[in-house]
């Protein structure tokens, strides 16, 4: 009964989606007051009955009803609760669900907090989001409907793939949707002022807290999932440059971009066609992406069970809402009105060098993950692009950007004299240097380890020096106390944010750099070492868990300073599914993470296969994106980014 | 002139539309491509060898007792890392020979993969730039091939072969193969 009243909710949140595109758009055309009113209304219930019908969903789950087609075939009841309401989002149907209560509840969210923008403005920003709602909620209804019952009900579900049963991954896709449709927004704004045909201060000042909400979400989601395959893939590995990462990791690249741009936007009033064109590119790639993990046009191991008639929806949505978009933008962007003049050096221009680079960047990214499909499509013949390609063009790209990072926040507006920072900047490049070179000398470090430890020590250095003269460090401490008091917070996310950077190439360079890799058989009872750490094989024993059992090693690791620490790696298998996975051990600390995976064992012997990975610094990967997230949250925060501040003076 | 300009975005992106709609529309789903070699011999390709491992070369496929499995794996392939497992029951439980064609990969990084334990393959060969692989036609990593044993391309499969893969397409393919030639 329960299944059903969600579906109905969800086709009512269709009808009522549809008034909330019709009626504020014709309300803007005829100057009807109340029709244009109305869109915050339909907003609000729409949020609300796509929310009941995603919590009946969750109950089927919760309660498992396997008589609900999409239950029996992804969840089983010996699931843990946590990984039986996950298991909500961890297939097509019901991500979909998520993606459309996260689209609903933004427009909620907007329609509450822009009461006071200017109604014309408003209005047809939720138009634009209620177009945008009634094609997902009729994709869900009409390919992908997670409501169906089957005929004959299963008795027991089917289980869920196993190595998706991890915290991290839990969490995962509610954090990249709220990045993903949180682009929906900008782009909504960005329709709307096109079809206004005016950008205005108000304008920009509500993209930029919009665009910074979707980033942070975006960085955090695509750093859970990196952290889940590094925990749970067994590789030791991050990063794999894989399609759908890449699907990721395009949107971000855009709306760092797009971030960039709305603050010269902001502050100079200019660049305004620009940061128009990059919402509206944000928010494609984050349909491209889509598109890419569910079509199934490019293999990958995330792809969701994939469906040609699905595939075509979407790519009639990216057709009608990317292409809708670019034609509008082609159409009026050149009548925009652009002022403040800017000299190539200057915080603009840096600005827009940083800008030109991420678009590349994502440009770049983009042609290597559908490179397959070009080639296919020209001359008939196959290749796949792997992490060679991406890592000979993406790093060479990307060293200028922070070469620019560290001392972009210290030019002035408009125009700079290069006079005035060529003594910071010389100042930081021998601090860099000299960091750098030490570490390298006392460790045997290779070049490219080196440009990494220089990159890395260049925008701390440049960052921190920056924020010292900014406060004036030449005063006394109690003025400088104060002063650094009174910064606004968003001077501190920007620092904060760039330091973040700064420690995740710390952190990619050194365990790369100084990663030890072992990889061989070990007997019951043997003894090995990896740097100062002696590894002991201790026993092995047979342990059951809720929904699967295990070989479960223990071995005994004493560091250099004899501490004494017990590793547990499994061989675990899940009978509902048949499937055998492993579940590495690993001790993770501040400067090194050990890294340990049991093999199979050699003819039921007591000698396994063993891989142990000793990774320095690795956990500095995720405290940099953590701390470029926690940037953007200090950002945020600052009273003049605060979500409806201050429109009664502008 | 400025107003053409603002038209580029959206050529970029038509373009873009006309591959995805090609892709989308004449191979439906590429995991299911056939090769155009199937029923044919497996074509003379020319390997290198692979640190201290045996050298996978056609030959071997020719006049075998019995079908056997090429695969085409990378260490940068994230699905070829979910395969191996898989790879390995075969060549352990089964007792199914298996050939690696290693892809487009850095020397030591294959070998790192192949930690003696954990090595499936009876024989690999290297393709270091992927010239020697288009003769088979491959879309991308990992592919693997059936072959007879009078050494012709009896099945292809793109993508990792997982649990339901090996149980419901590899082995029974195998088994068929096996009792064709009693």
């Amino acid at each position: 009964m329960i299944i059903e009243l969600g579906h109905f909710f969800l086709a009512l949140a269709l009808s009522i989606s549809i008034f909330q595109f019709l009626l504020p758009a014709l309300g803007v055309k005829f100057n009807s007051y109340g029709m244009m009113r109305s869109a915050s209304i339909t907003a609000f219930i729409s949020f609300i009955l796509v929310f009941l019908s995603f919590l009946s969903l969750v109950y089927a789950y919760i309660t498992s009803d396997f008589s609900v087609s999409l239950v029996a075939k992804n969840s089983h009841s010996l699931k843990p609760l946590i990984y039986k309401i996950s298991g909500v989002w961890g297939n097509h149907e019901g991500s979909l669900l998520l993606w459309v209560l996260i689209l609903t509840f933004y427009s909620a969210a907007v329609a509450i907090l822009g009461r006071r923008l200017p109604l014309k403005l408003i209005s047809l920003v939720l138009s634009c989001q209620g177009l945008i709602a009634v094609a997902f909620i009729s994709f869900i209804l009409f390919t992908s409907n997670p409501f169906i019952r089957l005929f004959f009900p299963n008795i027991e579900g089917e289980g869920f793939n196993p190595i998706l049963q991890d915290f991290g991954l839990a969490i995962h896709p509610p954090f990249l949707y709220l990045g993903y449709v949180g682009l929906s927004v900008t782009f909504s704004f960005s329709i709307a002022a096109l079809l206004i045909g005016k950008v205005d201060t108000i304008w920009v000042k509500w993209v930029r807290p919009w665009t910074l909400i979707a980033w942070v979400f975006l960085t955090v989601g695509i750093a859970l999932g990196s952290w889940w395959a590094y925990r749970e893939l067994g590789w030791g590995g991050w990063w794999f440059w894989d399609p759908v990462e890449n699907a990721s990791f395009m949107p971000w690249l855009a709306a760092t971009a797009l971030l960039h741009s709305s603050i010269v936007a902001e502050k100079r009033d200019t660049l305004k066609a620009w940061t128009i064109l990059l919402a509206i590119i944000a928010f494609s790639f984050s349909l491209l992406g889509t598109f890419i993990v569910r079509s199934g046009v490019l293999i990958s191991v995330h792809s969701f069970a994939s469906d040609p008639s699905r595939g075509l929806y979407i790519l009639l949505l990216l057709i009608f809402f990317t292409g809708g978009g670019l034609a509008l933008f082609a159409k009026k962007a050149p009548y925009l009105k652009s002022g403040g003049l800017f000299k190539p050096l200057s915080r603009e221009g840096a600005l827009v060098i940083n800008n030109i680079i991420f678009a590349s960047a994502a440009a770049t990214v983009l042609l290597g993950t559908l490179y397959p499909i070009f080639i296919d499509a020209i001359n008939n013949s196959k290749v796949s692009v792997g992490p060679p390609y991406f890592e000979a063009v993406f790093i060479p790209l990307m060293v200028p950007a922070i070469l620019l990072c560290a001392f972009s926040p210290m030019l002035s507006w408009k125009r700079a004299v290069i006079e005035n920072i060529i003594e910071r900047i010389i100042a930081v490049f021998i601090c860099a240097l000299f960091l750098a070179s030490i570490i390298i000398i006392m460790n045997d470090g290779s070049a490219s380890a080196f440009l990494g430890l220089f990159l890395g020590f260049w925008l701390i250095c440049g960052t921190l020096y920056e924020f010292f003269i900014k406060v004036g460090i030449k005063l006394s401490f109690k003025i400088f106390i104060q002063r650094a008091l009174n910064l606004p917070r968003s001077a501190y996310g920007m620092s904060v944010a760039h330091i973040g950077v700064a420690i995740f190439i710390i952190g990619v360079t050194v365990s790369s750099a100084w990663r030890i890799d072992i990889e061989k058989p070990i007997i019951l009872g043997e003894k090995t070492i990896v740097k100062d750490i002696e590894i002991t094989f201790k026993s092995i024993k047979r342990v059951t868990g809720p929904n699967w059992n295990a070989d479960r090693g223990e071995f005994e690791i004493i560091t250099s300073n004899r501490d004494k620490h017990f590793l547990y790696p499994e061989r675990r298998f899940y009978p509902a599914s048949q499937v055998n996975t492993s579940e590495p051990a690993i001790m993770s600390g501040i400067f090194s993470d050990l890294y340990i995976v049991l093999g199979e064992s050699r003819d039921n012997s007591d000698s396994y296969a063993l891989r142990i990975y000793y990774s320095p610094f690795i956990s500095w990967i995720w405290f940099g994106i953590l701390l470029m997230a926690i940037g953007g949250v200090l950002s945020l925060s600052d009273r003049k980014h605060r979500l409806g501040y201050d429109l009664k003076r502008v | 002139m400025k107003k053409l300009y603002s038209y580029i975005p959206l050529i970029v992106f038509f373009v873009l539309i006309l591959f995805f709609a090609r892709q989308l529309i004449l191979k439906e789903d590429p995991s299911e491509l056939p090769s155009v070699l199937l029923e044919e011999r497996f074509p003379e390709i020319i390997l290198k060898k692979l640190g201290g491992y045996k050298l996978f070369s056609v030959t071997n496929l020719m006049n075998a007792n019995s079908p056997s499995l090429v695969n085409i794996w990378s260490s940068w392939c994230v699905p070829c890392k979910i395969e191996h497992e898989f790879l390995m029951r075969m060549s352990s439980d089964h007792n199914i020979l298996i050939y690696g064609i290693n892809y487009k990969d850095k020397k030591e990084d294959a070998l790192k993969v192949l930690d003696l334990n954990d090595n499936p393959f009876y024989a690999i060969g290297v393709d270091l730039d992927g010239l020697q692989s288009i003769n088979l036609g491959v879309y991308g990593v990992p592919e693997t091939f059936i072959i007879d044993s009078d050494g012709n391309i009896r099945y292809r499969h793109v993508g990792p072969i997982l649990e339901y893969d090996m149980q419901n397409i590899i082995l029974p393919i195998l088994d068929k193969i096996m009792r064709e030639k009693i």
